[in-house]
């Protein structure tokens, strides 16, 4: 078992002569007394890396890579003897995630010439590995993943039963449906691959000291200085958790507290002795997600393990022990995983048992991995939490990281994995204990669109909420914060939460399209108070000045006008997209997307200057918010407040301080988020109650009702609206979606993306936010398209949807997505002009059916029936679903 | 000797004086499995020399006490008609929902309600439940919360000659009780509380399956009986705190003597005077727990037995007996009455491991036949109604009755401090002592409260298993431990075991089907009435509460 016998070195490593290597079989025990001194710790460095694992070698070997040098990484026992010691070793594009794909495409290629580069074997192997379906849906999503593997280039084929048969002879192949075969796939000695990451970084200078461990992170003035470790004090500029399912108690133990939100679970594969005729070593690894189990060859037998329904979370109290010790091996939990893989390969009966390996893994909340820099902490990097996958993204999640060290930001979108995306609410460990064991199972769960966790709820909720529940709301949730998906009327049944999961026309749709229709035509109440909610005001023009700064548009605007913009990075990107309203010459009211309370609030405070008559408040949890949509939206908040609300008193994009009912000191804002006319109304928390009642008394004979978030994206995506965190993100600029008026160049002073933006302005986008209203799609019969579906124009791929939903005016589905121009020959990006996106055939690819689109650059003007306020149309208003 | 029952159907049953001399021919006779169970019920508490007895009017409980003379020869026959049942079983297979019915039919829990999240009582809740083998059911339970004090009251009753003995002490023993844990002031309060016609400070607050029920005739009577018993602790003022265990015995003799003194009494009322006398001349085992933080007391009277589910550090199973049977196996219990009695005696004494040849419990209410002198109880008999005096039963005089009483209600009292590694108490009547034994017993419940079975857990080590093997011998596992999860209720689980168990200790749902099918009249002779409360305790609390007294 090569794989498990892993020597010991305390000696630093030295890249010319590698120590470890030299006692291939000597037990620590036996050579502690010949064994040399460790090598003292430096006293400074720029770099401390915590962890000796798969992520840790992969983040000191591409830091060191792009030229930081001045780097120690310290392993609290043997390099790779965590769980990358014990990992299974597949090295898989197959994923959903498109982000996680791209690490898991890099991964390989680095593992690939690794050996070669080092001379350190690493076991890389490339397999191929073939994923089964058992049913239909499965098949679905596993075309939808093939879709997007094939645009990327990464080979993928769907292949019959019959062909999985000549592939793999073990396989029993009656209950398939189809399979997914991807040949690029790879296996690796994980633990190999990590040593020789390390051996790399190594020789180009970082110094790596094992049998030592990181105490505590010492921080000042909100900046990392330096680390305490048992064996002294090392100061630094900059530190990376890389502690795997140590890092959240590590987060924890420093003074200030970095939450990182990941929780181990028990994970069983076993061993067997080689077959009679031993597996061939390129045979695929099998992945059998609708049996949760996934077999690869291991030295002529198998390996096998699973994600079962049940897992065991461990370590919940934090038990800080120094590796895995042997765990126990618990045969009576892996009896359904054994019987799964003998369901799957039935002639395995006789192979004879070498051992059940128990090696924990440490999931996250969300079931994606955790990278970035701290919001409370600067310098303070982490990359945890890998869902099992870590030898799959660490390769790739290890350069993002190292280049978001050395650049600023990574050079892809990471901001799924950011861990920004998590507050402290997350880090409960009744929270993450409940989660995880929601997360593990789900990794071989059907992934479906508007899939949403049932553990962990209810944490954050509006005043409104028991009122809301009562008349039938469904419930999602968003940065812990629950949001009403739709109301189910009464006497009305929805399928239960299992039969519910569908790729098709799911059961609320006609719910969904009569919310919308009463938005269309009276007035909707939609609770949006998971807003994050910021007041930025200052004792002079400090306020003013830094916000114009951060933000793009002009915000010296007359007291009670409401504005749009961007806060973009020195790329021209969006780093949050928000609602301006300014209530004084000299306090601003900042309306964020939910998930950017974290995020938001650490760019602010980075980039505000420091100044006690500049202050900044989270103000989310005072205000709950009450959208009113609809025509009829005047008539109530007229009657309630006995003030005029006529158009001409109440613009569009404006923002009154007033009363509704007896409550006093509302802020009404003429801005709906859809496009529709209607209000925003936020109201003190101990008002909530009492204008809730009070508009839907009023409201009744308009015919008022209470909508949710699909109604509310239905209208935003039939309008051509982006939203952050969907459609926007770090890489999109106001230019390349349409928002040039949301831009103001010469308003006067510098702002941060300026330049970038004037560039993209000379010399055009490379690529463009798109509409595509699909034409020859049935809405009852055909797969609904969801986001990340290819987009091809004459035949040609150019893009990804963003988002999609069904437009119940248009009676078509819309999507949103970007179009890029690659040129025929060369590959290479060119700029996407007007002509270039009209003159094409659009064609969008759900799960490898095409479905021809109809793009726009603009809007239906037909949807509006507001009247508009000259340029400032609240148009493209930022979303957040 | 002679055996009990049904005189429709005369079965084996006490008569044997030692019912393993059948054991041969009942293996002879091929009966198998299903027979040998048939030993389980030989021991009964009572028997009477009696001729067959028709009983013509009265239909109530006593009747099928009486039971008709057998002679082993007889018994013999009998057990050729049983082959003859057992050979067809068929005919009376359940499926697993039936068996589920009859088995859940009488499941009754309680929890302990939470406070602000914090359950401030050291038991956690309990749960109960009857599987009756005579027709009606002899045995009764009882759980009440006592509100003028702390502490919970759980209690099993086996009645013999009928259940109306341990009917009336299931509803009486815990009011006695109660009452002598009463402070002075609370008598007083409760006195002038019933002389000024006030409404009453609720004394129990009671748990009850709704089959168990309280007699409404009776309550008059009963309520009088227990007023007297208050006047006359509130006359007595000692001035001094109740000690739990001196209550738990005045309160258990108070009641005997009372029931003896209600059936010398008399009442104008028929029924209520039969009703008395039916109370007085069947008799009762009581064992009774009162849990009070970390305090239990364990009172008993008969052979039900109280048993404490301790977890020992490795996390296995060990059971401690908190009660001794006061029976003939129980030799200090021998002792005691043979020095209550004149030596001349002494051989008649205790006869086939009986009270004088004829009671299997050496203590228990009731029985007045074992406590009253002869004349009392000629006159009683002579007096009374009818249905009394036609009843051989009743007239019959225990041979060698020269020093009466023989019987006593006094119970013995067991005092435990509870540690958190006490997890749960099982009170028991002997039905289910007979088939389990208590180290079993606590293993199963511990495992059914956990949810961890201490199967051993597999280790491949180094043997040479195949994955096959492994398999099979993991669905094998899972088919054992799946039959805890159909229950929701410990003592339901405990019955399940206790009638259900074959050789290797796992449920059989076959000999479960066939133990469940059995028609009323043969019931009896395969198992007895079994009555469970099984209380689970609340570690955290105990723990605290041990610290806090430390």
């Amino acid at each position: 078992a090569g794989m498990f016998l892993r020597l010991l070195s305390d000696v630093r490593w030295q890249a010319a002569r590698p120590r470890w290597r030299r006692w291939p079989c000597c037990p620590r025990s036996a050579s502690s007394a010949a064994e040399p001194r460790p090598a003292p710790l430096p006293a400074h460095a720029q770099v401390v890396i915590c962890g000796g694992g798969i992520t840790g070698t992969s983040v000191a070997y591409h830091l060191s890579k792009l030229g930081w040098k001045d780097i120690v990484l310290i392993e609290q026992g043997r390099l790779a003897a965590g769980t990358t010691r014990f990992c299974a070793g597949i090295v898989s594009a197959a994923r959903p995630v498109a982000i996680e794909l791209r690490m898991a495409d890099y991964s390989n290629r680095l593992y690939q010439q690794l050996e070669q580069e080092t001379g350190v074997k690493t076991g890389y192997m490339k397999t191929g590995s073939i994923s089964l379906a058992q049913t239909q849906d499965r098949l679905i999503s596993l075309k939808r993943i093939a879709s997007s593997l094939n645009v990327m280039g990464i080979p993928c084929e769907i292949i019959t039963p019959k062909q999985v048969a000549q592939l793999h002879p073990l396989i029993n192949i009656h209950d398939l449906v189809g399979a997914m075969h991807v040949p690029g796939d790879a296996l690796v000695s994980s633990a190999d691959v990590s040593l020789a990451l390390a051996t790399a970084a190594s020789r180009n200078g970082v110094q790596i000291h094992e049998w030592t461990s990181v105490s505590h992170v010492l921080v000042q003035k909100g900046r990392v200085t330096g680390v305490e470790t048992d064996r002294g004090h090392i100061s630094c500029e900059y530190f990376v958790n890389c502690a795997g399912q140590w890092a959240y108690e590590l987060g924890l133990s420093g003074e200030e507290h970095v939450s990182i939100p990941v929780h181990a679970c028990e994970h069983f594969y076993l061993l067997t002795y080689p077959l009679k005729d031993p597996l061939a070593s390129s045979i695929p690894t099998i992945v059998d997600p609708d049996g949760r189990i996934y077999i690869r060859n291991w030295q002529g037998g198998i390996l096998s393990g699973g994600f079962e329904k049940n897992p065991k979370p461990l370590f919940t109290e934090g038990r800080n022990q120094l590796e895995i010790q042997n765990l126990q091996e618990d045969w009576d939990h892996f009896e359904p995983l054994l019987s799964a893989l003998l369901r799957r390969m039935p002639d395995l009966e006789a192979l004879q048992i070498m051992q059940l390996v128990n090696c924990p893994e440490t999931f996250t909340p969300d079931m994606r991995c955790i990278m970035g820099e701290s919001p409370a902490v600067r310098g303070y990097f982490v990359l945890a939490g890998m869902n099992s996958a870590g030898i799959s993204y660490g390769g790739g999640a290890g350069k993002f990281l190292a280049e978001w060290m050395v650049n600023g930001y990574p050079s892809e979108n990471v901001w799924p994995l950011d861990l920004k995306r998590f507050g402290s609410l997350q880090s409960s460990r009744t929270f993450l204990r409940h989660r995880v064991m929601e997360v593990m199972p789900l990794i071989c769960d059907l992934k479906v669109p508007r899939w949403d966790f049932q553990t962990g709820r209810q944490l954050r909720t509006s005043p409104l909420y028991d009122r809301l529940d009562a008349q039938g709301a469904r419930w999602m949730e968003k940065h812990g914060f629950e949001r009403v998906k739709y109301f189910v009327p009464p006497g009305k049944d929805l399928l239960d939460l299992d039969q519910s999961k569908t790729f098709y026309k799911p059961d609320w749709f006609d719910i969904v399209g009569s919310e919308v229709k009463c938005c269309k035509e009276a007035v909707c109440v939609i609770d949006m108070s998971s807003f994050t909610k910021f007041e930025i005001s200052s004792t002079g023009e400090q306020a003013l000045a830094s916000l114009q700064y951060l933000f793009s548009n002009d915000l010296d605007v007359p007291v009670g006008h409401v504005v749009h913009t961007g806060m973009l990075n020195e790329q021209g990107g969006y780093e949050n997209d928000c609602s301006i309203a300014r209530l004084s010459k000299r306090s601003f009211f900042m309306i964020s997307p939910t998930d950017q309370q974290v995020h938001c609030w650490s760019w602010l405070k980075n980039h505000l200057p420091s100044d006690n008559n500049l202050t900044m408040e989270d103000v989310t949890w005072k205000y709950t918010a009450l959208n009113l949509i609809g025509p009829r939206a005047v008539d109530v908040l007229s009657e309630l407040s006995y003030a005029p609300i006529t158009p001409e008193h109440f613009p569009s994009l404006f923002c009154k301080e007033m009363s509704v009912g007896y409550a006093n000191g509302i802020r009404v804002m003429s801005i709906t988020h859809t496009g529709e006319p209607g209000f925003m109304l936020y109201i003190p928390i101990e008002y909530a109650l009492h204008v809730y009642n009070e508009v839907m008394n009023m409201g009744q004979k308009y015919g008022i009702r209470n909508a949710g978030y699909y109604a509310l994206r239905s209208l935003r995506i039939e309008k051509f609206f982006a939203f952050w965190g969907q459609d926007l993100d770090a890489f999109t600029t106001p230019m390349e979606c349409g928002r040039e008026f949301q831009v103001k160049l010469e308003k006067g002073m510098e702002f941060i993306g300026q330049e970038a933006l004037l560039e993209q302005k000379q010399h055009g986008v490379y690529k463009r936010f798109t509409m595509f209203i699909l034409e020859d799609h049935d809405t009852d019969m055909d797969l609904w398209p969801w986001w990340g579906e290819p987009i091809f124009r004459n035949g040609r791929y150019v893009g990804k949807t963003t988002s999609s939903a069904y437009s119940y005016t248009l009676e078509r589905h819309v999507c949103l997505g970007f179009v890029q121009h690659f040129d025929e020959k060369t590959g290479e990006e060119l700029v996407v002009t007007t002509d270039f996106i009209n003159q094409g055939e659009y064609e969008i690819d759900i799960a490898g059916q095409r479905f021809q689109a109809k793009a726009k650059l603009y809007p239906f003007s037909s949807l509006f029936t507001q009247r508009r306020r000259k340029d400032e149309v609240e148009l493209s208003g930022y979303q957040r679903e | 000797a002679i055996p009990v029952r049904s005189s429709r159907l005369p079965l084996l049953s006490d008569a044997m004086p030692a019912p393993a001399h059948l054991f041969p021919l009942i293996r002879s006779c091929e009966i198998g499995r299903l027979c040998s169970a048939a030993c389980y019920c030989h021991r009964k508490h009572l028997c009477c020399v009696s001729a067959h007895f028709t009983h013509g009017h009265f239909r109530c409980a006593p009747q099928r006490k009486f039971a008709a003379l057998c002679r082993p020869k007889e018994n013999f026959n009998r057990f050729i008609h049983t082959r003859d049942y057992a050979s067809t079983p068929q005919r009376f297979y359940l499926t697993p929902p039936q068996v589920n019915s009859i088995l859940k039919a009488n499941e009754y829990s309680f929890k302990v309600p939470e406070f602000d999240g914090k359950n401030v009582s050291s038991v956690l809740g309990f749960d109960s439940n009857q599987l009756p083998a005579n027709a009606p059911i002899e045995d009764r339970r009882s759980a009440a919360t006592c509100l003028q004090t702390r502490g919970m009251l759980l209690g099993v009753f086996d009645g013999h000659a009928g259940c109306a003995c341990a009917q009336a002490v299931s509803e009486r023993l815990f009011y006695y009780i109660a009452v002598s844990l009463l402070p002075h002031e609370t008598l007083l309060e409760i006195e002038n509380a019933v002389e000024s016609g006030r409404a009453l400070l609720p004394i129990l607050q009671w748990h009850k399956h709704p089959n168990d029920y309280f007699s409404k005739e009776a309550s008059k009577l009963y309520f009088n009986s227990l007023r007297t018993y208050w006047q006359e602790l509130i006359d007595l003022n000692s001035g001094e705190t109740t000690d739990v265990k001196e209550a738990l015995i005045n309160a258990f003799k108070r009641l005997d003597n009372d029931i003896s003194l209600e059936a010398q009494v008399g009442d104008p009322n028929s029924f209520l005077n039969y009703l008395v006398l039916r109370v007085a001349f069947s008799g009762a085992t009581a064992c009774v727990a009162h849990v009070d933080g970390v305090d239990l007391h364990v009172a008993n009277t008969g052979d039900s037995r109280a048993m404490l589910g301790v977890q020992e550090e490795d996390g296995s199973w060990s059971a401690v007996n908190l009660s001794y049977d006061h029976n003939a196996q129980n030799e200090h219990e021998v002792e005691r009455v043979k020095m209550e009695h004149p030596k001349s005696e002494e051989k008649s004494l205790v006869k086939q491991d009986r009270l004088l040849g004829l009671l299997m419990p050496f203590r228990a209410f009731g029985d007045v036949k074992f406590k009253w002198s002869i004349e009392l109880q000629k006159r009683v008999v002579e007096s009374g109604p009818d249905q009394l005096n036609d009843n051989e039963y009743t007239k019959f005089i225990p041979p060698n009755y020269h020093t009466p009483p023989y019987l006593t209600a006094e119970p013995e009292v067991i005092h435990h401090k509870l540690r958190p590694q006490d997890k749960f108490l099982v009170l028991a009547t002997d039905g289910l002592w007979e088939t389990m034994h208590r180290q079993d017993v606590a293993r199963i419940v511990g495992e059914y409260l956990t949810g961890v079975h201490h199967q051993q857990p597999i280790a491949v080590g180094g043997y040479k298993v195949t994955l096959g093997q492994m398999h099979g011998l993991l669905t094998e596992r899972r088919a054992r431990i799946s039959s805890v999860f159909e229950d929701q209720n410990a003592a339901t689980h405990l019955i399940r075991h206790a009638v259900g168990n074959n050789e290797f200790g796992a449920v059989d749902h076959e000999r479960l089907s066939k133990m469940l099918s059995l028609p009323e009249e043969l019931a009896r002779m395969y198992r007895d009435d079994i009555t469970i409360i099984v209380v689970q305790f609340n570690s955290h609390v105990v723990g605290a509460c041990q610290s806090e007294q430390l």
